[in-house]
């Protein structure tokens, strides 16, 4: 751990950045001090200003105002592979390594070790186990094609090529991301380790609870201004960082659970379902009004289970009953007609249509219902977007906006107003907060559950343990493909589940 | 939730540059399609003179566009969808033979010749559904799946024709589709029905809104709950419906069928659907801009045509137009806003330009 009263010369030093874009202030005054070693938290609302001030610090923007200092000299860099010359290596969330190459091919693109242009291939994988032992990966080769590796093995191989460039900062915009609880720990002992190594880690999350484990200290900007610097992280309560993010007290981000009607009538009955090599014997209710979590790790067949109930997938066997009506297998159309929505677990490349306006999104699964004899009602369908987005308090509440520009936290709730919209008796939602900020998660939160209290049956998949039980009432436990228990999401806790998972995989 | 400096990013931008707001835009970019027509236009005017500025050749070269244009309109569908077609040029020639065949060996005397060219429809259709059938249901990638058509039907086009040239000789249908109406060819007309039929339904209609949903993110439609595969044989249909069409007029201005009418109209009219704006990603589809591509094309040949110039030296003008339009249309399309990162407050151009 760093102690602060040394006296260690910061190995960044940033004061008052300011950066304009056609006259809009992206960074307005913003500070921040890392130390060798250090894994410093950076925190921020989507649309702070985090990605312009990663961006100015490797390279792709040159700041109008302030000054940075690196390693006790001015820093001036006009391009990426200066900074990166420096020892300013960043690790973007959409992970930037190129799927065909190999491992070692991914590590030296760019600085290739070669003679007379001709790659040597012997001394690129030497280094490149060197650079695995090193991460504590020793067994990924350096000849694997990087396509065929995990999220969280691509991530090390980016990180590799960091400290092939001799890092001695690394910037991790959202790293947790793409990853299950599981890799996130390894994710954190590689932390670690290039910390003790001398490292510094610029460390960007949105998950608080992961920058207690491995963060120093803490800087939050908001609206491309620095609100707090070097704050302590095992001192400082969630509750201040939230209100230093959103401006806002925040008293819970989970909303308060109601006790649950017993008599509330069983919506959704699932039976036996069956996906050869996926999943199997999964039997599953959920009331009106009740929010059902499914915990589990990638790749236990959370996802799949939601998307088969939903007809995406075809089950191989098992009946799923909406209202005591049997869904035929394999059907979205039948599913989304019997009242059931989805909201996938990869927003924008199975939710959205991106470059359409909001309001095309939101009446996707309705548009036909506001047309007479196959001809649009474009005029209705922005109202009653309008009225969508007004409720749920997404501003500005303008239907032609292109769907991209939204925020994350602003583009789930055009999923929520779209089956709003539609009207659904169950919904299915699959990591309905991923790549949301914290203040946007708690209001998608209060939805669900305002949602669930109109009537709605509920079932929600998270990567994020403490998230399924601090939602749901009640909480399926999902491993390999079975389901290990079904119980009161209340009587769990994060470790318990994980308990449960593992020895369910041992099992 | 606070307003994030995106917003205000990209009005400041569209509101500093009205060059730029007049190019953003599917509007925009057809006005820059007006202005490429209006330059080949006054070039003919230079080089030709009276020859090219007469209601005549105006009108000659809006017959050239216009079988083009019927397929093309079908194909702007296809390629908004995401898709492509490369059977329309050879399923066109298969329309023409078998409608001839079926007048000359069949129905001559006992019926009118709507029913030809009915059936000259039909089987544009049906070779579109087996197009939409094999791609949608058989999971086989458009290209091969039209390129396996493209070959097929011009194969079945030989062997009915028997590699002849049919004489159509009904006065009838000749003087119907040779016909002036209120001083513009029958042909012509049925270019403007269609263009006006093709832009209501892909702008105005539900099928239109799914077709483009399809192209925007096929996923995404799929689990709205849009039957996405069956969609997708309804477009390829209609495209095989617009070759159809075609082929009929082929038949009208040429008064034969054979089995090499058509050949190459695939590339043609993918060219136009492009040059017009169409992204052959799908997503986004612009009836206008197909309908300013073809014309594009078409006064391009006449004043290559009136100048005396070989053909050669015009495909090579037309493959240079085909790149510099695209190359403009992605400048354009950079510059509207326009954004990979929705944190990022920025239109990419701005910063690099100062800098």
């Amino acid at each position: 751990m760093i102690n602060d009263d040394h006296a260690t010369e910061p190995l960044l030093s940033v004061r008052a950045l300011s950066k304009e874009f056609s006259g809009v202030r992206a960074l307005a005054g913003v500070d921040l001090e890392v130390l060798p070693g250090e894994v410093h938290c950076l925190l921020g609302q989507n649309g702070a200003g985090k990605s312009t001030l990663i961006k100015t610090l490797s390279g792709t923007y040159r700041p109008d105002g302030g000054t940075i200092t690196w390693a006790g000299e001015p820093f001036a860099v006009s391009s990426p592979i200066e900074a990166i010359t420096l020892g300013i290596a960043t690790m973007y969330q959409e992970l930037d390594v190129v799927d065909g190459l190999s491992v070692a091919e991914n590590i030296f693109l760019g600085h290739e070790k070669a003679r007379a242009g001709i790659t040597d291939r012997r001394t690129t994988h030497r280094l490149t186990r060197e650079l695995m032992t090193r991460l504590g990966h020793p067994q990924i080769h350096p000849g694997t094609e990087v396509g065929t590796l995990s999220a969280a093995n691509k991530q090390i191989v980016s990180m590799a090529r960091a400290l092939s460039h001799n890092a001695r900062l690394i910037i991790m915009d959202e790293p947790s991301a793409v990853l299950d609880s599981a890799e996130v720990e390894n994710l954190f002992r590689v932390v670690r380790e290039l910390g003790a190594a001398g490292i510094a880690v610029i460390y960007i999350s949105h998950r608080l609870e992961e920058i207690r484990q491995i963060g120093h200290r803490i800087s939050v900007i908001k609206d491309g201004r620095s609100v707090a610097n070097n704050l302590p992280v095992e001192t400082t309560p969630t509750s201040e960082l939230i209100r230093l993010m959103t401006g806002r007290e925040v008293a819970s981000v989970f909303p308060t659970k109601p006790t649950l009607d017993a008599s509330a009538p069983v919506v959704l009955e699932v039976e036996n379902l069956e996906l050869p090599g996926v999943f199997s014997g999964v039997d599953l209710t959920v009331r009106s009004g009740e929010i059902l979590g499914l915990a589990g790790l990638v790749g236990s067949g959370r996802s799949e289970i939601l998307e088969t109930i939903y007809g995406a997938r075809r089950a191989d066997s098992g009946r799923v009953r909406l209202g005591g009506k049997t869904l035929p297998a394999g059907s979205v159309q039948a599913a989304v007609a019997a009242g059931m929505g989805l909201s996938p677990e990869e927003r924008k490349s199975q939710g959205l249509i991106l470059d359409e306006p909001i309001y095309r999104n939101v009446t996707l699964a309705s548009f036909p219902r506001f047309a007479r004899g196959g001809l649009l009602n474009e005029g209705v369908e922005r109202a009653r977007t309008r009225e969508q987005l007004t409720a749920l308090e997404l501003r500005p509440a303008d239907p032609d906006r292109v769907t991209r520009t939204l925020s994350g936290g602003n583009q789930q709730k055009i999923l929520l107003a779209r089956w709003l919209l539609h009207g659904t008796r169950v919904l299915l939602l699959d990591e309905p907060t991923r790549g949301v900020d914290v203040g946007a998660r708690a209001e998608i939160y209060a939805l669900i559950r305002e949602l669930a209290d109109s009537g709605t049956a509920v079932i929600v998949v998270s990567s994020e343990i403490d998230e399924v039980l601090g939602l749901s009432d009640r909480v399926l436990v999902v491993a390999d493909g079975r389901v290990l228990h079904d119980g009161p999401a209340d009587d769990l806790t994060e470790s318990a589940v994980l308990d449960l998972v593992m020895s369910g995989v041992a099992a | 939730m606070s307003v994030s400096p995106t917003q205000t990013g990209d009005h400041a931008v569209t509101r500093k540059n009205p060059l730029a707001l007049l190019f953003s835009g599917s509007s925009g970019r057809s006005i820059g399609l007006v202005i490429a027509l209006l330059v080949l236009v006054l070039v003919g005017i230079i080089t030709a003179g009276d020859r090219f500025a007469n209601i005549g050749n105006v009108l000659v070269i809006l017959r050239l566009a216009s079988i083009i244009g019927v397929i093309s309109i079908g194909m702007t569908f296809v390629i908004t969808a995401g898709g492509i077609d490369l059977s329309v040029g050879s399923v066109l020639g298969l329309t023409s033979v078998v409608a001839t065949l079926s007048w000359v060996q069949a129905f001559a005397d006992q019926s009118s010749w709507i029913v030809m060219v009915l059936i000259a429809l039909l089987v544009g259709v049906a070779a579109g559904f087996v197009n939409g059938v094999v791609i949608a249901y058989g999971g086989v990638v458009a290209f091969i799946a039209t390129l396996a058509m493209l070959v097929a039907a011009r194969g079945l086009a030989e062997l009915l024709a028997n590699r002849n040239t049919q004489v159509l000789n009904v006065a009838s249908f000749k003087a119907v589709f040779t016909a002036n109406f209120l001083g513009i060819p029958v042909l012509i007309w049925i270019f403007a029905l269609v263009v006006a039929g093709g832009w209501f339904l892909l702008n105005r209609t539900t099928f239109g809104r799914r077709t483009i949903a399809v192209g925007g993110n096929a996923e995404a439609a799929r689990l709205a709950g849009i039957n996405v595969k069956r969609h997708t044989m309804y477009l390829y249909a209609l495209a095989g419906l617009t070759a159809g069409i075609a082929g009929v007029m082929m038949l009208g201005r040429t008064t034969a069928g054979t089995s090499t009418h058509g050949t190459l109209y695939e590339l043609d009219a993918i060219a136009a659907v492009v040059v017009g704006g169409t992204l052959l990603v799908g997503g986004r589809g612009t009836i206008m801009g197909t309908v300013l591509g073809v014309l594009i094309f078409s006064t391009l040949t006449n004043v290559f045509t009136q100048n005396n110039l070989s053909t050669s030296v015009q495909a090579i003008a037309k493959g240079a137009i085909i790149v510099i339009a695209v190359i403009l249309q992605q400048r354009l399309a950079n510059r509207a806003p326009k954004k990979k990162d929705p944190e990022a407050p920025a239109p990419v151009v701005a910063p690099s330009r100062r800098a």
